[in-house]
């Protein structure tokens, strides 16, 4: 591992030296959980080619699809006992980024735009049935991260992932995942309201029908906008079109059209940044309503909303690096590092 | 602003007071507003003179537009009659004069095979240039990677839309009427069409496709769905308006096309419509027939050239009217 992080984790690594000198021994304390026990259908038979350019989980990696916890060449500088996937301690962000209930972990995760490095060994680990804010500085690569779990990034043809991102113990950047039964298993919400210039009901039930879950859509549909707080205003116009609602009420739209289908996790790329106030807050109620049944990863400029709404929080600063990851109280009360302070305490960024 | 030599009183007296202060700004005097606007009375002026430029501009052509179909209307005012619509051409001059219809041993002259021709062509080609056009057109915006190779492709489509129309006859001449053997029949007179309007039923196509906001694709692919889901649910319903006016308005320049239809052999005074049963049977089309007309010595067949003018300016006008009609329909929905 050494040979290939040498200098783009140079500031990292200095980082961490110069506040936990031990750092680099690679103890981890936590010890992790028995979430990674069923792989999820992601490997599914409808393979779409689409034009994702991948390198790096070769040979030795792809043997990682389960709890690896053999110490082979990558890993051996971790010590731990458990079935997590190791964490190369070099690359390691200060903090805790080892959870217990993990659902999705990134390992060494980098992600190109061409010649640009956008993401630089990213490790972490998302809980289930939390929320995980992300969150920095804009260009950090936060939104970046997010897009890469569900391999949103494939659709930009100058994106290339290296490094392994884990989905119930499944590195969803093997040959045989297709990135489409990826997405069924997690939802999207965007930055932008994004509802289809289709009727309110026909928005909701459009996953329900590329999905092919065609029983029941009028309940799940109506369910879905129930979850989603939306259902009390616009009961009696399901059949206007979702253009009409407006921004706050289309995101809450959006939410429920990405619930519909019932995906294990939701991701959440500043759904609240293009809203006023009181469309923020029904939002921010809405997220914690949802990590009740579901694994929420929400990305946000907003560091009151972060510290309100999320159980683990993710710092992202310059360049596309990690920073840190650890509960939300504790980035927000008693950060490890220096610069998170400092941005948290709105000193830059 | 002192070379000015036609300026007015108000300009003049600009001149007088701008020497004190920012010469061709808003502040002449040096100490406050300038209220009416003097100091910038000269950009004003040109404002106005590029106005009536551009509207002199406007005017010329529709001033020309309009004394092209006076001319048209006036000289066939008298000779389009119902008789004109459905009887096949003839060669005597005699016979298209509407005061004649009751004394003749053959019938009255007219253009209904031409009529029917047309409509067939435009009906095979708009079926052909459908597919083609539009499959074409998704491959290219949706599914070709965004390479060197594709562009090429892209800039040899647009360029392909500025071939003289007569190149695209003698290329359906020699591949479809010859190399292929369809003869001088509607098949290739509808093929050669198009390829005449390929190009541009691509880039409006394209076009068309291109202006589907991208959140809406990731919306779709975010749901999970799949790249065919996403084109035929959600980009092509929204780029169906833009590639239906491109196709009509595409078809309504084909419908009036003689020169590749003439190369291909289109027959002219045909006696009755195409036979659709015979793909290889020869057919007729209203600008050939018109063409035919106006080469006429006898002077009755230039009131009936414009006569088959009109009926085909006629069509080609509803043609628009339609891709209009298309257009607004599928604005209002979203």
């Amino acid at each position: 591992m050494s040979d290939q992080t040498d200098g783009r984790l140079a500031g990292v690594r200095s980082a961490l030296l110069s506040i936990r000198p031990n750092a680099n021994d690679g103890s981890l304390t936590g010890t992790s959980g028995s979430s990674n026990t069923e792989p999820p259908e992601i490997a599914a038979a409808s393979s779409e080619s689409e034009s994702v350019s991948r390198q790096g989980s070769g040979a030795d990696s792809s043997a990682s699809a389960a709890a690896s916890t053999q110490p082979d060449a990558e890993t051996t500088t971790t010590s731990e006992s458990g079935s997590g996937l190791a964490m190369p301690a070099g690359d390691k962000p200060l903090g805790s980024p080892r959870v217990d209930n993990a659902v999705i972990e990134a390992r060494d995760l980098d992600v190109f735009y061409g010649d640009t490095q956008a993401l630089h060994g990213i490790n972490m680990d998302i809980p289930e049935k939390e929320v995980t804010a992300l969150i920095g500085p804009s260009g950090c690569g936060k939104s970046t991260f997010l897009r890469s779990i569900n391999r949103m990034n494939d659709l930009i043809d100058v994106a290339r992932v290296e490094g392994d991102l884990h989905f119930h113990g499944k590195n969803v950047y093997e040959d045989d995942v297709d990135p489409v039964a990826l997405r069924r298993k997690i939802g999207m919400v965007f930055q932008k309201p994004n509802p289809f210039p289709k009727s309110i009901f026909d928005n909701v039930a459009y996953g329900l029908r590329v999905q092919g879950k065609d029983d029941n859509v009028e309940e799940n549909v109506l369910t879905a906008l129930e979850r989603a707080a939306l259902l009390d205003e616009v009961e009696d116009q399901l059949d206007e079109s979702g253009l009409d609602l407006s921004g706050g009420q289309q995101q809450r739209l959006c939410i429920a059209r990405a619930i519909a289908t019932d995906p294990e996790v939701i991701l959440m790329d500043e759904p609240a940044s293009a809203l006023d106030p009181v469309a923020t807050s029904k939002i921010e109620d809405l997220v914690e309503e949802l990590a009740q049944e579901y694994t929420v990863a929400i990305v946000t400029h907003n560091m009151q909303q972060a510290a309100r709404i999320s159980d683990k929080t993710a710092v992202f600063l310059t360049g596309g690096h990690l920073v840190e990851f650890d509960d939300t109280s504790k980035i927000f009360e008693n950060p490890e590092s220096d610069r998170v302070e400092d941005y948290i305490t709105g000193k830059f960024g | 602003m002192s070379t000015n030599t036609d300026t007015s009183t108000t300009t003049t007296t600009t001149t007088t007071t701008s020497t004190g202060g920012d010469p061709d700004g808003f502040d002449p005097d040096g100490n406050g507003f300038d209220f009416d606007g003097s100091s910038i009375k000269r950009k004003h002026q040109l404002g106005t003179i590029f106005l009536g430029l551009c509207f002199a501009a406007t005017m010329v052509g529709i001033v020309a537009l309009v004394a092209l179909l006076a001319d048209v209307l006036l000289e066939a005012r008298g000779w389009l009659t119902w008789e004109f619509l459905t009887y096949p051409p003839s060669q005597i001059a005699e016979n298209y004069v509407p005061s004649n219809y009751g004394d003749l041993a053959t019938g009255p002259g007219g253009m209904y095979p031409m009529i029917i021709g047309s409509i067939y062509l435009i009906i095979m080609t708009a079926i052909f240039t459908l597919f083609l056009g539009v499959g074409a057109a998704i491959y290219l915006e949706e599914y070709a990677p965004d390479s060197s190779l594709t562009r090429f492709i892209e800039a040899n489509i647009a360029n392909l839309a500025g071939v003289p129309s007569i190149v695209y006859g003698l290329l359906g001449l020699a591949v479809f009427v010859r190399a292929m053997q369809t003869g001088a029949s509607l098949i290739a007179g509808a093929l050669t069409l198009t390829l005449l309007i390929l190009p541009i039923v691509i880039v409006q196509s394209q076009e068309s496709l291109r202006a589907v906001p991208d959140s809406m694709r990731q919306a779709s692919y975010g749901t999970g769905a799949t790249k065919w889901q996403t084109i035929r649910n959600v980009v092509l319903p929204e780029a169906v308006p833009g590639i239906m006016t491109g196709i009509i308005l595409s078809l309504s320049r084909a419908i009036g096309e003689t020169a590749p239809i003439l190369m291909v052999g289109a027959a002219t005074t045909m006696f009755t419509p195409p036979d659709l049963t015979d793909p290889t049977g020869s057919f007729g089309a209203m600008p050939m027939q018109i063409y035919e007309w106006a080469k006429m010595p006898e002077a009755e067949f230039q009131h009936v050239a414009a006569a088959g003018i009109v009926v085909l300016l006629t069509i080609l006008l509803l043609m628009n009217a339609v891709a209009i009609l298309i257009r607004n329909k599928y604005d209002k929905r979203s």
